[in-house]
C-alpha cells in the first residue's frame, strides 16, 4: 500500500492556515541531511527542484517526529488549531 | 476571565484519571482538549496492563470498552528470512484478574471522558491551549485564542511533545535519543476470524511482540495486538537511529528506511501475511513515544503545575514488555492526591506539589523507571536487532533442515555458530551489560 493510500484512509479537517511552516534560510544554509525527508511517517517532506524543502501539512498526523529530527531549529511546528488536523477514529 | 480550581491540558488517559479523582473528591475541574473528542488525537500500540491500575483507580473497569483480555503472549525474533517465536499461553492469564487488555484510544478515551463527566468534571473538546499563564514565576492559568483561564493549579497531561513542560522550562531541550517514533495500521477483520488465526477463544485476545531484521538495525521493533473486530499492527523505532541512517546524499536506498517503508516491509513478511490477509486498513496513524526512560525524566512540578502520563516521560519500554498507559492513568491519580492535599491546605507552591514526586516516588512508576534505567542503553545496541536474531535463527533452521545428502552433527553445527558468532569481545561486552538491566 503506497503512503497515499495510506493517508487516504484517515480523516483529515484541513485547516487553510499551514501549522508547520519551514524557515528555508536556516534550512538550505545550515542543514545537509534533511532528516525531515525520511522521518515523516506520513512523508510528507519533498525536495523541489530548488533544492528547498517543501512540506505537505495538511497529511500531518501531528506525531512531531521531524520536529524532534530538526536538528537547526528551522521548523516552526505547532498542533494545528483546534477544529483541524488528524481525527483518529481508532487510535 | 474565568476562574476554577483546577485546569487539566489534554484529554488523554493521565489527564482523565487526574480530572475523575480531582471530581469525585468534589473538586472543580475542567480538562481542555484540543481534539474534536477525547482520543481523536492519541495514539497507543494497544495494551494496557490492568494489574499495576486497579488497586488506584478500582470499579472502573467492568464497563469499560476494552477490547480483549490478552491470554497468549508471544515473542518474535526476526532475521532477514526466518524467525522464531515462542509463545506463552498460561492459565494464569486466562483467570481473574486479567492482567492486560488490548484497546482503541477513541473508544476508550471517549468512554472514560464521561467517567469524569458523571463525576462531576467539565470536559471540553475542541479548545486548544495557546500558552501557560504565568506570574512571578508561578502558573496562573492557560491561554486559549486570546482568553485566559484561571486556576489554583494547572496540569500538563499534554502528551509526548508537552508544550506546557517546555514553556514552564520543566522540560531540557528535547534530545532526538529520548524519542521513538510509532507507525500503527488498524486492520478490521471479522472477530471469528481473528479467533481462528490467533487461537483464542470470545473476548480472549494475544500480543505479539517483534524485533530483529525488521527494524533495520533501528532500536525498535514491531507490534501486533488483536481487538474485537480488528488487529493493530505498527512499528516502533528511535528517531535518532531513523537519523543516523540518514545521509547526507539523499537516495532511494535511504528512504527505504522511512517508518512507511519498513511498516510495508514488516506486512509483507511471511509472518504477517496470512494473519492480516483479507484485512481491511481502516487507519494509518503515528506518534512519538519518550523513551528516554528514568535519566530522562524532566522536573514533575513547579509552582501551580504538575506533568503527568507521557508529558512526564512515564513509560517503560523493557523489549519483552511496553508500557505506558499504566503509569498514565497512575500518574493522573497520584497528581490528584496532591492537588487534593495542596487545595486542604491552600497552598499551590512548588514546595506544596512537590508531595507529588514524593507519590511518585513510593510508587512502582518511580522504582520500576530506577531498576530499568539502564534498559535504553542496552536496548540501542545493533547486535539486538541484528547478529543475534539471525543467528539464533540460522541456527535453528540448520539443526531443523533435512536435506539431499548427509546431514553433519548437532555439536559441530552449534559449535562452529557460536565459534562464528559469539567469540567476539562485543558479545562479552554485551553479556556484561546485561547484567545491569
Amino acid at each position: 500500500m503506497n503512503i497515499e493510500a495510506k493517508l487516504g484512509l484517515d480523516v483529515f479537517k484541513i485547516d487553510t492556515e499551514p501549522h508547520i511552516l519551514i524557515d528555508h534560510e536556516i534550512c538550505q544554509v545550515k542543514c545537509e541531511i534533511r532528516y525531515c525527508l525520511s522521518i515523516c511517517p506520513a512523508e510528507l517532506y519533498t525536495l523541489d527542484p530548488q533544492d528547498k524543502v517543501q512540506v505537505n501539512f495538511e497529511g500531518c498526523l501531528e506525531c512531531g517526529a521531524c520536529f524532534i529530527a530538526c536538528q537547526h531549529e528551522a521548523l516552526a511546528w505547532h498542533y494545528p488549531r483546534a477544529g483541524y488536523g488528524v481525527q483518529y477514529r481508532f487510535g | 476571565m474565568e476562574k476554577v480550581e483546577f485546569v487539566v491540558v489534554g484529554a488523554g488517559l493521565s489527564g482523565l484519571a487526574t480530572a475523575l479523582v480531582l471530581a469525585e473528591a468534589g473538586a472543580e475541574v475542567l480538562v481542555v482538549e484540543r481534539g474534536d473528542y477525547p482520543g481523536s488525537k492519541n495514539v497507543t500500540g494497544g495494551r494496557l496492563y490492568l494489574g499495576p491500575v486497579r488497586s488506584y483507580l478500582p470499579d472502573l473497569w467492568e464497563e469499560a470498552p476494552l477490547e480483549r483480555r490478552v491470554v497468549k503472549e508471544r515473542l518474535t525474533m526476526m532475521a532477514p528470512g526466518s524467525s522464531i517465536t515462542a509463545e506463552l499461553s498460561s492459565e494464569r492469564f486466562r483467570n481473574p484478574p486479567f492482567p492486560s487488555y488490548t484497546l482503541l484510544h477513541a473508544t476508550f478515551d471517549r468512554w472514560f471522558a464521561d467517567q469524569a463527566s458523571a463525576r462531576g468534571a467539565m470536559v471540553i473538546s475542541g479548545y486548544k491551549v495557546d500558552d501557560v499563564l504565568q506570574k512571578d514565576g508561578k502558573v496562573i492559568g492557560i491561554v486559549s485564542s486570546g482568553d485566559e483561564i484561571h486556576a489554583d493549579a494547572v496540569v500538563a497531561a499534554d502528551g509526548a511533545l508537552s508544550f506546557m513542560a517546555e514553556k514552564t522550562g520543566l522540560l531540557k531541550p528535547r534530545a532526538a535519543k529520548n524519542y521513538a517514533v510509532a507507525a500503527k495500521e488498524i486492520i478490521e477483520l471479522p472477530p471469528h476470524v481473528i479467533e481462528d488465526r490467533f487461537g483464542v477463544e470470545n473476548d480472549e485476545g494475544t500480543a505479539q511482540l517483534f524485533f530483529g531484521s525488521l527494524t533495520a538495525g533501528i532500536h525498535g521493533g514491531g507490534f501486533l495486538y488483536t481487538n474485537q473486530a480488528s488487529l493493530s499492527l505498527g512499528l516502533v523505532l528511535a528517531i535518532q537511529d531513523l537519523m543516523d541512517k540518514s545521509g547526507p546524499n539523499l537516495s532511494n536506498e535511504e528512504s527505504a528506511f522511512s517508518p512507511h517503508n519498513l511498516l510495508e516491509a514488516f506486512k509483507d513478511r511471511s509472518e504477517i501475511r496470512p494473519l492480516i490477509a483479507d484485512g481491511h486498513s481502516v487507519e494509518y496513524s503515528a506518534h512519538i513515544i519518550p523513551e528516554g526512560g528514568f535519566r530522562a525524566l524532566p522536573r514533575l512540578f513547579t509552582d501551580g503545575m504538575l506533568i503527568v502520563g507521557d508529558a512526564a516521560g512515564f513509560t517503560l519500554n523493557l523489549g519483552v514488555t511496553v508500557r505506558g498507559m499504566d503509569l498514565a492513568l497512575v500518574s493522573g491519580v497520584l497528581a490528584a492526591r496532591a492537588l487534593l492535599r495542596a487545595r486542604e491546605r491552600a497552598d499551590f507552591s512548588s514546595a506544596s506539589l512537590s508531595y507529588y514526586e514524593t507519590l511518585i516516588k513510593e510508587s512502582f512508576i518511580w522504582e520500576d523507571l530506577k531498576t530499568f534505567q539502564h534498559m535504553p542503553d542496552f536496548l540501542s545496541n545493533p547486535r539486538i536487532y541484528e547478529r543475534y536474531p539471525s543467528m539464533a535463527c540460522d541456527l535453528l533452521e540448520q539443526i531443523l533442515w533435512v536435506g539431499e545428502g548427509t546431514k553433519e552433527k548437532l555439536s559441530t553445527t552449534i559449535l562452529r555458530t557460536v565459534r562464528q558468532n559469539l567469540f567476539r569481545i562485543s558479545v562479552l561486552r554485551d553479556l556484561f551489560t546485561m547484567r545491569k538491566i
